[in-house]
């Protein structure tokens, strides 16, 4: 039998304090700190693996999930993830609150900066809403996705399932596909995994390609075939509903046609690929039903479940910076 | 700087000898020493050497210690939010701004509410801007009722009131027909019709302008084209009709073009240039401050440069502070969520001095793109500095270094673009009609 303090020494010999008050984007990220970060990721997926999940490092420390715009797995994964590092956690999601009452951004901030929350995590449908936050909070700002900009904790996960699944990121091909004009989960991941050596490849239609995309330094495919050829990874992005119905593509069976994932586009990859998602997936639209349960190919279900170990990772590495940290 | 007035109190009515200044007129195409001597509102004697000899006992003398003297400004774009939107700026804290700024005549905006779209509301501002009495307020007029694009307003009454050109302001006029309409009229009147290019459908719900910068913060984005596409329409219309058009804030080197092109076939269109389209570029936004966000937004570099050498050659040759007061809470949003605009009339003409600071264009130039081209467009008399022109005169310190600080502003709104940055050039006295409405002392 082993006592709490005995499973957390290798976690606690990991941590480090963040580089950054906040962690809005990737950008604040060198390699060294990425790396860090990822091993204390990859620490903290033992600690969730077994049956005492409860660690004391964040005890006493509060975390708000302040979510504007819907979501189930991101706040759950933030949610579980403090609480297994003992923070005390609570949520506020914007239809239930005074949000709803007009009030703005920067009060509701003011508001919840008064109680004195030492993590707030935020998701909001404009781009530069978490940036603007931590300007007026005392807390540390984590970003869980703001407008089309930036999702940083969506691409730690997925470098960390990523690092789990193959020997190493360096030298892979991922080729992320689909709505990347839109994709906040795209911006970060390119910005991760070049960081850490990978060759990055964006294919989608040109309507929903940012402009001047080629200066992201990926190379950039309208042909979906040509982009999965020899790629080690495939990870496609959700396409909203609302985008099509001739908006950005004509109709969703022409999308999945020509830019959804299915068995005869995988093939065309390297030997041994592996296909990811954010989620939530629309099958039949950006992936077949058959490559998403794969489970020899699909790394879905693996990226969940490093979410909350990933965010266990920034979060423990944010609260080391805080002044008294323990 | 120290000025020195030889008497303390000032009437209009005696006579008074600015000696020993940098006189720039555009109008004679003069930069150097000189004195000028005013009496009676009105400007009587200009010198190109800085002493006057022989001067009556009763002549007040100012020692300019080198200050430059040049016309006042003249801004053919402040919106104000009166009527209708008071908190943000009144017609008397614009035109304190303005006089604290060096400038002396302003074109005051008619999209407010209600819009300026009938003689009755031409003469309301008029007879604020008298009560107010501080600096010269002209009205533009709205081009359609309510500035909803689609009926035309009484131009001919409106221009017998006092409006001084027609426009729509920050609307877009969508429909060509009713455009059509209203430079085919306008015509009859010579009067000069003001459009802001933009193809509206291209522009709906953006922010920024299309390109890397915009890509990567994630911000929805309209093309650079989409002035031009517009353009291209409002020179056609000018062309068709014969009718005078002033481009309303042209900003992309595409949409230039276009107007050089149709003005070698003798279109008669000339275009304004905002202070913030030749002072920042796109980059200038920088971790989404609001403050940037403006309308029409920021360009590129290659933009804003194309921009400075079109009020050099005159394509462009009018400069407008584009002044559009907006209080905190419209600012301290999203970006995409913020409202677009700037305040400027306090630091049009430090702001303008950049370009002079940085070599890039002749002082004289930049004075007459705020002085006597906008005059010579409206047709008024002041912009100049010759005998018989009104005594509306700006001296300011060329040299000297400010730090703008929007909370010290005096306009009711802070949304300045400028705030922290170092400029040179600090107005030391704004006059007119020979009355001093502004003066630093030390």
């Amino acid at each position: 039998m082993t006592s709490a303090s005995d499973f957390e020494d290798p976690i606690r010999k990991r941590i480090f304090p963040f580089p950054s008050p906040h962690f809005l984007s990737i950008d604040v990220l060198d390699r060294p700190t990425a790396d860090r970060l990822l091993d204390l990721a990859d620490a903290m997926v033992a600690v969730n693996r077994q049956d005492e999940k409860k660690l004391s490092l964040l005890r006493g420390r509060t975390l708000v999930n302040l979510f504007f715009e819907n979501s189930t797995r991101t706040q759950m994964s933030f949610e579980l993830a403090g609480k297994r590092l003992g923070a005390d956690t609570m949520n506020m999601a914007a239809r239930t609150s005074s949000i709803a009452k007009g009030e703005t951004l920067i009060d509701t901030a003011m508001t919840i900066n008064a109680m004195q929350p030492d993590l707030l995590v935020v998701r909001h449908s404009a781009s530069g809403a978490a940036d603007l936050l931590s300007q007026k909070v005392s807390c540390a700002v984590i970003n869980a996705g703001d407008g089309w900009h930036e999702h940083p904790t969506q691409a730690l996960l997925d470098a960390l399932t990523l690092r789990r699944a193959f020997p190493t990121i360096e030298g892979l091909t991922v080729a992320i596909c689909g709505d990347v004009l839109h994709s906040r989960v795209a911006r970060s991941n390119v910005l991760l995994l070049q960081l850490l050596g990978a060759r990055v490849r964006l294919v989608g239609p040109p309507t929903l390609m940012p402009s001047e995309v080629e200066r992201w330094g990926a190379d950039v495919f309208h042909d979906m075939k040509a982009g999965v050829a020899g790629a080690n990874v495939i990870m496609m992005l959700r396409l909203q509903l609302e985008r099509m119905d001739g908006a950005f593509v004509p109709s969703t069976r022409e999308y999945f046609r020509f830019y959804g994932l299915d068995a005869e586009k995988l093939a065309l990859a390297a030997p041994g690929v592996r296909v990811m998602h954010p989620g939530p997936m629309n099958r039949g639209v950006e992936i077949d039903s058959g490559v998403a349960d794969d489970p020899k190919v699909s790394l879905i279900r693996d990226q969940v479940e490093m979410g909350v170990a990933a965010r266990m990772a920034i979060l423990a590495a944010l609260a080391a910076r805080r002044p008294n940290a323990a | 700087m120290a000025i020195s007035l030889t008497t303390p109190s000032a009437t209009p009515s005696r006579p008074t000898a600015f000696l020993n200044a940098r006189l720039v007129d555009p109008e004679s195409g003069y930069d150097g020493p000189g004195s000028l001597i005013i009496a009676e509102g009105v400007i009587v004697d200009v010198a190109r050497r800085p002493g006057l000899e022989n001067l009556s006992p009763d002549v007040r003398t100012i020692d300019c210690n080198g200050a430059m003297l040049a016309p006042g400004l003249i801004d053919l774009r402040a919106k104000t939010g009166e009527p209708g939107a008071e908190p943000k700026e009144t017609l008397k804290s614009a035109a304190r701004a303005a006089a604290a700024g060096g400038v002396t005549s302003i074109v005051v905006q008619p999209d407010t509410d209600p819009a300026i779209d009938g003689p009755a509301m031409v003469d309301f501002i008029l007879r604020r801007a008298r009560d107010i009495d501080l600096v010269h307020v002209y009205p533009a007029g709205a081009a359609t009722q309510g500035c909803r694009g689609e009926k035309m307003t009484e131009i001919g009454l409106m221009r017998e009131a006092g409006a001084v050109y027609f426009t729509d302001g920050d609307h877009t006029l969508v429909n060509s027909k009713v455009l059509r309409r209203i430079l085919s009229y306008a015509k009859a009147f010579d009067t000069l019709v003001a459009h802001r290019p933009v193809d509206t459908y291209l522009s709906a719900g953006t922010c920024v302008t299309e390109g890397e910068f915009a890509a990567r913060a994630g911000l929805s984005a309209a093309p650079a084209i989409a002035e031009r596409i517009m353009l291209e329409r409002d020179l056609a219309l000018a062309e068709l009709t014969g009718a005078r058009l002033m481009v309303d804030q042209i900003t992309t080197a595409d949409a230039l073009e276009s107007l050089q092109r149709a003005q070698s076939r003798g279109v008669r269109a000339i275009a304004t240039a905002s202070i913030n389209h030749l002072s920042f570029n796109e980059l200038d936004t920088g971790a989404y401050r609001t403050f940037f966000r403006l309308d029409p937004p920021l360009r590129r570099e290659s933009d804003r440069q194309a921009l400075i050498d079109a009020v050099s050659s005159g394509l462009a040759p009018i400069i407008v502070s584009a002044h559009n007061p907006l209080p905190a809470e419209d600012k301290r949003l999203p970006f995409s969520e913020a409202s677009p605009g700037a305040v400027g009339l306090e630091t049009l003409l430090p702001a303008l001095l950049q370009l002079h600071h940085d070599g890039r264009v002749r002082l004289i130039d930049l004075i007459r793109a705020v002085t006597l081209a906008p005059a010579e467009a409206l047709g008024l008399q002041t912009g100049r500095l010759s005998p018989g022109a009104p005594a509306d005169l700006v001296l300011c310190d060329l040299g000297a270094p400010l730090v703008v600080d929007a909370d010290r502003l005096i306009s009711k709104s802070k949304n300045s673009p400028f705030d922290g940055r170092r400029l040179q050039g600090q107005v030391i006295m704004t006059l007119v009609d020979g009355r001093i409405v502004h003066h630093i002392r030390d």
